[in-house]
């Protein structure tokens, strides 16, 4: 803190611990505070709630549908965030270096599109496009009595998943690729690696931190993506519920605020735990 | 280090003085004299949408009177309509939460089997502690409103609300379709055996489904009402009696035996029942002359295939759509032994006790239940409202409405307004939907017990 003093340091970070305190800091001890309740959005429970200790936890760690979720949501970061965003994302800057600039931009700008689209916009897109209402994939393939958000709703979810959040990793690979020297590429190739050798031996080990970065964002922004509610609500029968959507229809469809929120408290140290296993691994190549 | 400790201090200070739920009664003479009022009326109605009629009725007539006479005596008022047209278990969601926080609308619409657990919840007041029990006893209207009705305003003995009408429930069905497939014009099934072999009648038809029974938790309420809970009544008891509510009995065997016939003998579309949007597509393909046979409530007669406003128009809706009772399993083995059942509910306005003007605000009510006001909203068509003057004049033009009046809400049953009802009835869809997915009835019914009893307590549950 030299030559700010401690009175103006403290001023300067003042508003941003205020907004962190009661944005962030507030709502996630109010969270554990209601998971130890009964809390009910009607009923008895919503007038006096009473406390209940780590019952909603262990109700939750017992409840199908939560192990259900909690499968789904593995699936969907897992095929949708750290396998299809990933290496489209990186297929794309890569495939992308060389290209004539106005291919790239034009490239670039609609994947780009698809991820700053507002949620609702792109949920309405995408149900017109998946229906079985003379819905254009539907008509494209010629099989009007498909419906693939109800018959494939994971699937549909991974792809929409995919295509709406690939444009973050390509930014971001776009970037890391440029840090690459060309001069070891080049002496790369002029020893005879083909381009899947010198993509191994010459660009990861210098995009290594890029990659965990992405993946570490990436997976905690899809297992924390309210979307997929919005393409199939959790259906048909429980088959794409995956945790955010669980919590939410658990919590206001289901009006049962404190199990919710036991629920979400275990989302938070899923992501805490995620979050922790990355970083270690960033640390260990530093 | 030390302010980030500060701050949780902070924060758990909070958090120990703060405490959820609890409710306080206030003045119902606040605010009583005053000149310059705003209300705000909500209602899951939409211009151009949702029980369109409803909310034009609400914008175009409603308000501007009200305001008008308000004027007359010197009251400057300002009426706001918040409007909705959405799903009605989203619409609950967004009141409860409005109620919750203090806020929402000072007259709002609700179904009336969501007043058990608003009540409960200390979310509504008894309209006398709201808005005093002499102005709520002086109003005229009551003896309009025959007991049944009245009934849906009211729980645990006390008066919440002011109801706004009943429907009951029947087997609408496509006479176009009936002559093709070689059935009568003027049907009636007499049990489930015939209600199915008329459905296979029908699946001879090409790209038409035979009969859709609401089911699975994607309509929530809607599977209640117009798919399990009458089929229940049809094996000869109610969903709760005596105190209890019906675990894996015979009866909710039956029942889901019965899905199972339609939905995996292919008489019913099972996607259908999963899609988001089921409801509204079942309503657009049976306007579209591809459903044969859909339970319905008579909403579907006045809202949906209304050839005027409808959601979805049937042009020829007087000529091509029949209507039937809902037949018990088998003759007499309906509940009280009757041939054929039905259920009914009906919506309930009441007025919120965080309103600012509580006065205001049970005037507005007895406004919006006048028969002048009454008889307008129904504009030249007919329904069944909450006032049997009302009715007297209006029903007498529309002889499916008369049906419902006249032969099935003598027979009709309501939800009992409990506030673990919407726990079963969310077991009870999930069950369904179950069926519908694959399962064997006996399986689904197993794992409904097994919801049951974790929703409501083994003391709770019937079986056998």
């Amino acid at each position: 803190m030299a030559g700010l003093g401690v009175a103006r340091a403290v001023g300067f970070v003042a508003p941003a611990l205020l907004l962190v305190g009661v944005f962030l800091v507030f709502p996630a001890l109010w969270t554990l505070y209601i998971g130890v309740t009964d809390y009910q959005l009607t009923g008895p429970a919503a007038a006096a709630p009473s406390a209940v200790g780590l019952d909603n936890f262990a109700a939750v760690l017992d409840d199908a549908l939560f192990t259900n979720s909690l499968w789904l949501t593995a699936l969907f970061v897992l095929g949708s965030a750290v396998v299809g965003q990933n290496a489209l994302g990186f297929a794309l800057a890569w495939l992308l270096r060389r290209v004539r600039p106005w291919l790239r931009r034009t490239t670039e700008g609609l994947v780009l599109l698809a991820w700053i689209l507002p949620g609702p916009v792109v949920a309405y897109l995408w149900f017109a496009v998946l229906s079985r209402d003379g819905g254009t994939l539907g008509l494209l393939l010629d099989d009007p009595t498909t419906a693939w958000l109800v018959q494939y709703p994971m699937v549909s979810l991974v792809v929409f998943n995919v295509w709406r959040g690939t444009a973050f990793s390509m930014l971001l690979y776009t970037s890391a690729l440029a840090a690459v020297p060309p001069s070891q590429l080049e002496t790369a190739r002029l020893v005879g690696a083909n381009g899947w050798q010198a993509v191994r031996d010459v660009v990861f080990p210098h995009i290594r931190g890029h990659v965990l970065t992405n993946t570490l964002l990436i997976s905690l922004w899809t297992a924390n993506d309210f979307t997929p509610f919005l393409l199939t609500a959790g259906g048909p029968n429980h088959e794409s519920e995956v945790l955010p959507v669980l919590i939410y229809r658990q919590a206001l469809e289901g009006g049962r605020l404190g199990y919710a929120s036991a629920m979400s408290s275990l989302l938070l140290v899923g992501n805490l735990v995620v979050a922790l296993v990355y970083l270690r691994l960033l640390r260990r190549r530093a | 280090m030390g302010r980030t400790t500060a701050f949780v201090l902070v924060a758990v200070g909070v958090l120990v003085t703060g405490c959820l739920g609890g409710t306080t009664v206030e003045d119902p003479a606040r605010n009583a004299d005053a000149k310059d009022v705003t209300l705000t009326i909500v209602a899951n109605a939409v211009s151009g949408g949702k029980n369109a009629r409803g909310a034009d009725w609400i914008a175009n007539w409603v308000i501007p009177r009200f305001t008008e006479a308000q004027k007359a005596k010197g009251v400057t008022m300002a009426v706001r309509f918040e409007q909705s047209g959405t799903a009605d278990e989203a619409f609950k969601t967004k009141v409860a939460l409005d109620f919750k926080t203090g806020g929402g609308g000072d007259v709002v619409e609700l179904d009336g089997i969501w007043l058990g657990e608003f009540a409960q919840a200390g979310q509504v007041k008894p309209l006398d502690d709201v808005v005093g029990k002499a102005d709520v006893d002086a109003w005229d209207g009551w003896k309009q409103i025959p007991e049944a009705v009245q009934g849906l305003g009211r729980f645990e003995g006390k008066r919440y609300g002011v109801p706004m009408g009943t429907d009951g429930r029947v087997l609408y069905y496509n006479k176009k379709l009936f002559a093709q497939a070689g059935l009568p014009a003027d049907w009636q099934p007499r049990s489930w055996d015939e209600l199915l072999s008329a459905a296979a009648a029908l699946k001879a038809l090409p790209g038409v489904t035979p009969l859709q029974l609401n089911a699975g938790t994607a309509m929530g309420e809607a599977t209640s009402m117009q798919g399990v809970l009458p089929a229940l009544v049809g094996t000869g008891k109610p969903v709760h009696e005596d105190g209890k509510w019906q675990g894996a009995t015979s009866g909710v065997k039956d029942v889901l035996g019965l899905y199972q016939r339609i939905y995996r003998d292919g008489l019913g579309d099972p996607v259908l029942q999963q899609e988001a949007n089921g409801r509204d597509r079942s309503f657009r393909l049976f306007a579209e002359d591809k459903i044969g046979i859909l339970l319905e409530g008579d909403y579907f007669w006045r809202s949906v295939v209304e050839p005027k406003n409808g959601v979805a128009k049937m042009a020829d809706r007087d000529a091509a759509v029949g209507w039937a009772l809902m037949p018990a399993q088998r003759p007499g083995a309906g509940v009280g032994g009757q041939d054929f059942v039905s259920m009914s509910g009906g919506g309930v306005r009441v007025v919120n006790p965080n309103s600012r003007f509580p006065k205001q605000a049970w005037e507005f009510m007895r406004f919006l239940n006048s028969a002048e006001a009454v008889k307008a909203s129904l504009a030249g068509t007919a329904q069944i409202t909450q006032r049997g003057d009302v009715n007297d004049e209006v029903l007498a033009g529309d002889p499916m409405l008369s049906f419902v009046a006249d032969k099935v809400l003598p027979i009709t049953r309501y939800r009992p307004g409990l506030a673990d009802y919407p726990k079963v009835s969310a077991a009870l869809q999930q069950a369904t939907a179950d069926v519908v997915a694959g399962k064997s009835p006996d399986d689904a019914a197993k794992a409904y017990q097994d919801a049951l009893v974790k929703a409501v307590g083994e003391g709770s549950v019937a079986t056998g």
